[in-house]
């Protein structure tokens, strides 16, 4: 059994935007029978170029069901260029999460996207020099180097969980190992997508609660996010930080370090006032 | 929500006379069987009775039962002892569709310097014997092929192949968890030299098995500690529940014809009516030679876990051969071995019934399954188009 969030079954029992329209701006399909799913997009335009409607068509699990309504309605109203900025992790975000081996329900959903804006605008469907790594799945080298960059994966069972690439024969295992060490010596700061408030947020928390509050807790303290301004971060410092005579080392040393690192070179770390 | 339980070649569910006779043996008669006074003696009693109700169920004698915790242990234990006693051998055989408790362990094998065959199967899921008799070679240790598939209830004609395996003087064990109970089987009568026994799957509880193992079989004993089991698997012996798989081995006995003409009635009635309400399925495995209780139906252009999921809206219980349902991102093995076509693999829905099952439960589900699947096909971007092929292909 699947641990699918109530939000992941309310869009599968009940799924948005079911269909296809006729005489569409763009369409795009991707996945395939044999791959066990595949999704077929369409979408038209309003005269303000803003993404009046969208309908999809699955063939797949329940998430990827779930994924493909979420998709519709995420991207309903956008323009393309907001459209285009749409992560596999906003639509998953959006279903308060996928289960681990279902993210490339989620990676499915921002490639039909894509392909479908580029079929709008006349561009080719293939990017160019692509080369198929993952024979089973028919999975190539630059899908594999986007996944591990967005999502920054580190192992071949990653990126099997959000491309499916590895996940059948398993010849190519070693390939893929190359292309997530080739993307990981990448200098980050070249690699950093453009993040939106809620996103810049969203990763705070995420890495607050991931990466800094377990390591404070060790040591009997906590923290609390209060409010963030720009790229500076208002703690609150809780427990045996709130007393301690270090903890303006931890909040920069540590905390700070942290952020910097795995969500925007830019932040600065602030203690709330007491 | 009333539950609709057609899962049972996953589980069953433990039969009340079952559960009845096991309660006492947690609570009054909680003596080790091994201890000298009557208080444990007594128990020991009733494990031979027990001992005496599985071996009547497959024609056997009661010294040649032993109980172990579970069909994968007595699949391990059976491999292992021939390995054992023939360390000089280093190929085995088996079948390509085999349950991962021979499979994953035979893979294992394999990266101990073990030679593994694996028989493959035809299109209805069907074992061609000749090719066993190619396979075997001096080297061969062990021939282990599964008596009624899981998946699709496919039979094999393994006492056949066990008089075949000992022409050549190689062991033949058998994965018997999904047949026994459900067909006759009387081991008196064939030449199989070890076969496995799951208690789940015939209405008694989780964590008990047997391993048969015929008298003047050589037994390498794969758990070693006490005497028990006349010193071939040590562990103080799970009294209760070898007290419930006797008695669930004399009630299957009993309802072997009930299995045989109701439950086989019930689930051809569920699989005819199935297949004229919805287009575009059929049945994976041969007919003929099947479980009474198996059937394997695919769905063309819809996956198999969304169906599952919508099933279980209405409380109906089964499973799915499809990849995501499979643990890894591929189709079942036994469906890819079978050259099912990948359109047919995702969508297939395994319903295994037992005597439990009621006409009306069966009704319920003919009435609800059409709309499931008219349900996907409508989302599915393949129905009413042309059939897609992969990418890669």
């Amino acid at each position: 059994m699947w641990e699918y969030t109530d939000k992941v079954k309310e869009h599968f029992l009940n799924p948005h935007n079911v269909g296809e329209i006729e005489n569409p701006d763009g369409e795009a399909e991707v996945g395939s029978l044999a791959c066990g799913d595949a999704l077929k997009l369409t979408f038209k335009l309003d005269e303000n170029k803003k993404i009046k409607e969208a309908k999809f068509k699955t063939f797949g699990c329940a998430s990827a069901i779930a994924t493909s309504s979420a998709l519709t309605d995420i991207i309903k109203g956008m323009t393309l260029e907001e459209a285009l900025k749409v992560s596999n992790q906003d639509i998953a975000n959006y279903l308060g999460g996928l289960p681990q081996e279902k993210m490339h329900c989620s990676v499915m959903g921002k490639q039909a996207l894509e392909k479908a804006i580029e079929n709008y605008k006349g561009a080719p469907s293939t990017e160019p020099g692509a080369k198929i790594i993952c024979e089973c799945f028919g999975v190539t080298d630059k899908e594999i180097e986007r996944a591990v960059r967005e999502n920054n994966l580190s192992t071949i069972e990653d990126v099997t969980n959000y491309t499916k690439a590895g996940g059948g024969c398993g010849r190519c295992h070693d390939a893929i190992q190359q292309i997530i060490d080739t993307v990981r010596s990448e200098p980050k700061s070249s690699a950093q997508p453009q993040l939106t408030n809620i996103q810049k947020i969203r990763m705070i928390e995420e890495t607050i609660e991931r990466e800094i509050r377990p390591s404070l807790k060790h040591d009997g303290g906590d923290i609390d996010l209060i409010d963030v301004v720009g790229n500076r971060v208002i703690v609150a410092t809780r427990g045996a930080c709130a007393v301690c005579q270090a903890s303006d080392i931890t909040l920069k040393h540590f905390v700070e370090q942290r952020l910097k690192e795995l969500v925007s070179p830019d932040i600065t770390v602030e203690e709330a006032s007491k | 929500m009333k539950t609709v339980y057609l899962d049972n070649n996953a589980t069953t569910q433990v039969a009340k006379e079952v559960l009845e006779s096991m309660l006492p043996y947690f609570s009054e008669y909680y003596g080790n069987p091994s201890s000298m006074h009557t208080f444990g003696g007594q128990v020991a009693q009733k494990i031979r009775v027990a001992r005496e109700q599985v071996a009547a169920l497959i024609g056997a004698s009661p010294d040649e039962i032993i109980f172990t915790s579970c069909g994968t242990e007595s699949d391990n234990a059976a491999i292992r002892s021939a390995l054992a006693i023939r360390p000089d051998k280093k190929h085995i055989i088996t079948s390509r569709v085999e349950h991962p408790a021979i499979r994953a362990l035979c893979a294992h094998l394999a990266t101990q310097g073990y030679r593994i065959t694996e028989l493959p199967v035809d299109k209805n899921g069907l074992l061609d014997l000749e090719n066993l008799d190619k396979s075997l070679t001096p080297d061969t240790a062990i021939v282990s092929l599964m008596w009624g598939n899981n998946e699709t209830g496919v039979i094999f004609p393994v006492e056949e192949a066990a008089a075949m395996a000992h022409e050549k003087g190689v062991l033949f064990h058998t994965d018997a968890v999904q047949s026994t109970g459900k067909i006759p089987i009387y081991l008196k009568n064939n030449a199989i030299d070890m076969l496995s026994i799951s208690g789940h799957k015939l209405h008694a509880p989780k964590g008990i098995g047997v391993l048969y193992i015929r008298k003047g079989t050589k037994f390498s004993p794969f758990l070693i500690g006490g005497h028990q089991e006349r010193e071939r698997r040590g562990g103080t012996e799970n009294t209760p529940s070898i007290v419930g798989l006797g008695k669930a081995c004399e009630l299957a006995a009993k309802n072997m014809d009930k299995e045989n003409k109701e439950v086989k009635r019930l689930c051809d009635k569920l699989e005819r009516e199935l297949l004229k309400r919805i287009p575009q399925s059929r049945v994976n495995g041969d007919t003929a030679n099947r479980l009474p209780n198996t059937t394997n139906i695919s769905f063309e252009f819809v996956e198999g876990e969304a169906i599952l999921l919508l099933m279980n809206e209405h409380g109906i219980c089964a499973s799915s051969g499809s990849a995501c349902t499979s643990g890894s991102l591929q189709p079942s093995h036994v469906l890819r071995a079978m050259g099912v076509p990948f359109t047919m693999a995702h969508g297939s829905i395994r319903f295994s019934l037992s005597i439990y099952n009621t006409e009306a439960e069966i009704d319920f589900v003919i009435e609800k399954m059409p709309p499931i699947i008219e349900r996907l096909r409508s989302m599915s971007p393949y129905w009413n188009t042309s059939q897609q092929t992969c990418k890669s292909q």
